[in-house]
């Protein structure tokens, strides 16, 4: 991990104790999950306790100590689309997918989370694929919507 | 070339040359590209405009624009011709641009397409009007007006000023309108005392949800001792529901900017910062650029306008959780710690980043700050109620019939809401509940359309005004369920410090589980009103302290669907799967086998145009069958 971006990343926040969470989402931004040794190494670049590293990757939403899949997947729960039927496109996805929300497909191709709200109530019930949007779901999509990605660059 | 403006001369040759890229006297066209835009397919319509635009040779200006507040009807196309004004055109296609260019460009419009028009433009922050349309284009043509549609007639907007207004990347723009000359007004021709009494006067309450006088907290971290002071934009919107921060921040960020300026200068702060949730990453980007061209023509950094006063900001990510929406949670993730919330007092405007006085608003409440000092604090207070001044803006959803974001004066009912606005319920529908304030908000029912909605009217019927969603619920909801799915949101979002909050919420969600699976024991109901009450009572910060809201609220005016669950072990809304079968109505069934091929789990029988039946033993109630069925021949019971 040396000569990995971590390490460029890291050197910006050097001696930074208020920077943690900055660097971490550098991190997750660039390997799309937290690997343990950019973990060590927060911790050592901004000089603190590995704990506080790991109780911020752990306290929010946004981190992952796992590695995620190709596509990740955020299924909106906010209020809007829980009473749209938000709740059953999750389960939809959960089906077709064969993973828990927070789970990632054998293959790494997909990532299955819930995201708490993404703003967009008025074309609920909504998903994000990746940076995409996708309102006024119906469930019957959701197999179609899946093979696009998957299907994509290969 | 960009220049640094250090006088009110060049402020308005800025202004000048927004006016000319807003007005460009040639044919503008606008593609509005918020989130809900974006989500519709804004992004196509924009490029195959562009394209069409190259290819017709067409000599227009394609830009983007904010959300106009309407999503429902996204994606939102502006067409403005010199002299014969606006046309606004929903539900755009990239097919549809392409075709709307060529009838632009034979100067004509394509009415079946067009939402409304709008033949002048208001200017709320100097009151003033800009005709759009002059002689026989003014008059009434078959579209209608901007201001007649049901939808915006009885908005009133301040906050959404620009929205849907300007291109949120153009500063000129945003100075164009009037913008950055309240804090001109501030910082050259009144005491910093001067403008925290305008505040005061004007009324202004946070609009984050708790409707804490805005000039009591300025004047409070102003006298606070100090050398050092901060301010804070809120913009955790972490309310599910609620997304209009999200949509001033995408379209309208100066306003947000220029309320901090004038917020500074009153308090006597020199940094801010801006804590944006990670779920908005468009906000951010449009934040970012904003922050860089205020930099960049002197409107942040040192000598603000020429006046030696002195302001930057800074941008904060979140990292996703909802309590970081709560002050000082947010405070100790700004200082790069975790989201966890702590004893008040000491309060923030006496000790709070890095202990030093900071003063804390939400978005909503600084855009309203330009347009107080601007108008004066008499206007603004002519509007709303006794105790809630100006507009209160709303994220109408859930099952009404026009959603989006309106803005509208302080006290106005549910009932105008609702209806004159809403449009009523999907589907013809019956109403059952408008839920207000997010997890911390409650249940309003039927019985109640009729309330004025300020903050004394919500907080006493059980809610809370909050950061302004309103979910609109029909026959179709399980209240209980409701209950449940906050409950599930809040147990996973209490950061665990304090136990009544993180005992309380599970203790709450576990019995709400059991009644919604049908095991729901005698006595369950009540239970839930002691956990709740003592959760409220006991919770260190307003996370535990307003959770038991939408237990409680529905319990007080949807005892009968509690009732239901546990005694009768039914879900009369045909919601909660334990207690529900998938059935199809041999009457209305066509046989026309659409339910059959979707099923995921091939339990649908039936040949030919036959009525279809469903194996219940094998239904896993996914509902798949009701949502394609065009014949409403799926029953739920």
């Amino acid at each position: 991990m040396e000569s990995e971006p971590a390490v460029e990343i890291l050197e910006r926040y050097a001696g930074d104790r208020s920077a943690v969470i900055r660097a971490l989402q550098d991190i997750q931004e660039e390997y799309n999950y937290l690997p343990k040794e950019a973990l060590e190494m927060t911790a050592q670049r901004l000089d603190v306790p590995l704990t506080q590293v790991l109780r911020a990757a752990t306290f929010y939403k946004q981190f992952s100590l796992e590695p995620r899949g190709k596509h990740c997947i955020n299924v909106c729960m906010g209020t809007a689309c829980h009473v749209r039927g938000g709740q059953l496109i999750l389960e939809r996805l959960q089906r077709e997918l064969d993973v828990e929300p927070g789970g990632t497909t054998k293959d790494m191709q997909f990532s299955l989370d819930v995201v708490r709200c993404i703003g967009c109530c008025s074309i609920a019930p909504v998903i994000r694929i990746d940076d995409d949007t996708h309102g006024r779901l119906r469930q019957n999509r959701l197999p179609r919507l899946l093979r696009r990605y998957a299907e994509e660059e290969r | 070339m960009t220049m640094r403006i250090t006088s009110l001369e060049q402020l308005e040759a800025v202004g000048r040359e927004g006016l000319q890229s807003l007005y460009p006297g040639r044919v503008r066209i606008a593609v509005g590209v918020g989130s809900c835009g974006l989500a519709s397919g804004a992004g196509e319509v924009l490029t195959s405009t562009e394209e069409a635009v190259r290819v017709q040779g067409l000599d227009a200006v394609v830009r983007g624009t904010g959300c106009l507040g309407f999503c429902q009807q996204e994606p939102l196309v502006d067409v403005l011709v010199p002299g014969k004004g606006r046309t606004v055109y929903h539900e755009m296609t990239a097919d549809r641009a392409e075709e709307l260019v060529g009838v632009v460009a034979q100067g004509d419009a394509k009415a079946d397409w067009a939402l409304c028009r709008m033949v002048a433009e208001d200017w709320i922050i100097d009151g003033s009007q800009h005709p759009l349309a002059s002689g026989e284009a003014a008059e009434p043509n078959g579209i209608p007006l901007y201001q007649d549609l049901p939808f915006f007639r009885k908005q009133c907007k301040i906050v959404l000023r620009n929205c849907g207004f300007i291109d949120p990347m153009s500063i000129e723009q945003y100075i164009a309108r009037g913008g950055y000359r309240a804090v001109y007004k501030a910082l050259t021709g009144m005491q910093p005392q001067q403008v925290i009494e305008q505040v005061a006067a004007s009324g202004l309450r946070g609009r984050g949800g708790a409707g804490f006088p805005t000039a009591r907290k300025w004047q409070a971290c102003r006298e606070a001792p100090g050398e050092v002071k901060y301010l804070v934009c809120n913009a955790d919107e972490g309310d599910p529901g609620a997304y209009m921060d999200r949509s001033i921040l995408e379209g309208d960020p100066h306003s947000v900017l220029e309320g901090m300026l004038i917020g500074a200068y009153a308090i006597g702060a020199h940094k801010g910062y801006l804590y944006v949730r990670a779920e908005y990453p468009l906000a951010v980007q449009t934040l970012e650029a904003a922050i860089d061209a205020a930099r960049e023509h002197g409107l942040l950094g040192d000598d603000i306008l020429g006046t030696g006063f002195h302001f930057d900001v800074e941008l904060v990510r979140g990292a996703g959780a909802f309590v970081c929406g709560e002050e000082t949670a947010l405070l100790a993730s700004i200082e790069g710690t975790v989201g966890e919330p702590r004893q008040r007092p000491p309060f923030p405007a006496h000790k709070g980043l890095w202990d030093q006085p900071t003063n804390i608003n939400n978005v909503k409440s600084w855009a309203n700050v330009p347009v107080v000092i601007s108008r004066g604090a008499e206007w603004f207070a002519a509007m709303g109620t006794e105790q809630s001044k100006g507009t209160m803006v709303f994220s109408l959803v859930g099952k009404v019939t026009n959603t989006g974001l309106v803005e509208v004066p302080m006290g106005i009912s549910l009932q105008e809401l609702v209806y004159d606005i809403g449009g009523g319920i999907l589907d013809d529908k019956e109403f059952k509940a408008v839920q207000t304030g997010g997890p911390s908000g409650g249940c309003i029912p039927q019985e109640l359309i009729h309330l004025p909605v300020d903050y004394e009217q919500l907080t006493e019927a059980g809610s809370m005004m909050g950061s302004g969603g309103m979910v609109v619920m029909d026959e179709d909801t399980c209240m209980v369920d409701v209950a449940r799915y906050f409950l599930t949101f809040t147990k996973d979002e209490s950061c665990g410090k304090c136990t009544p909050c993180r005992d309380g919420t599970k203790h709450m969600l576990d019995i709400l589980t059991r009644i919604c699976d049908g095991e729901g024991r005698e006595g369950d109901v009540e239970l839930l009103e002691d956990v709740g009450k003592l959760t409220k009572e006991a919770s260190l910060c307003g996370l535990g302290g307003t959770a038991p809201n939408p237990v409680l609220t529905t319990i007080r005016y949807f005892r009968d669907e509690y009732d239901a669950h546990v005694v009768d072990k039914k879900c009369p809304a045909g919601v909660c799967k334990a207690l529900i079968q998938y059935s199809i109505s041999a009457e209305k069934c066509t046989g026309c086998g659409v339910c059959d091929q979707q099923c995921p789990e091939q339990c649908i029988s039936g040949q030919d145009k036959d009525p279809r039946v469903i194996d219940q033993d094998k239904c896993i109630q996914c509902g798949v069958c009701r949502d394609v069925c065009r014949y409403d021949a799926v029953i739920v019971q």
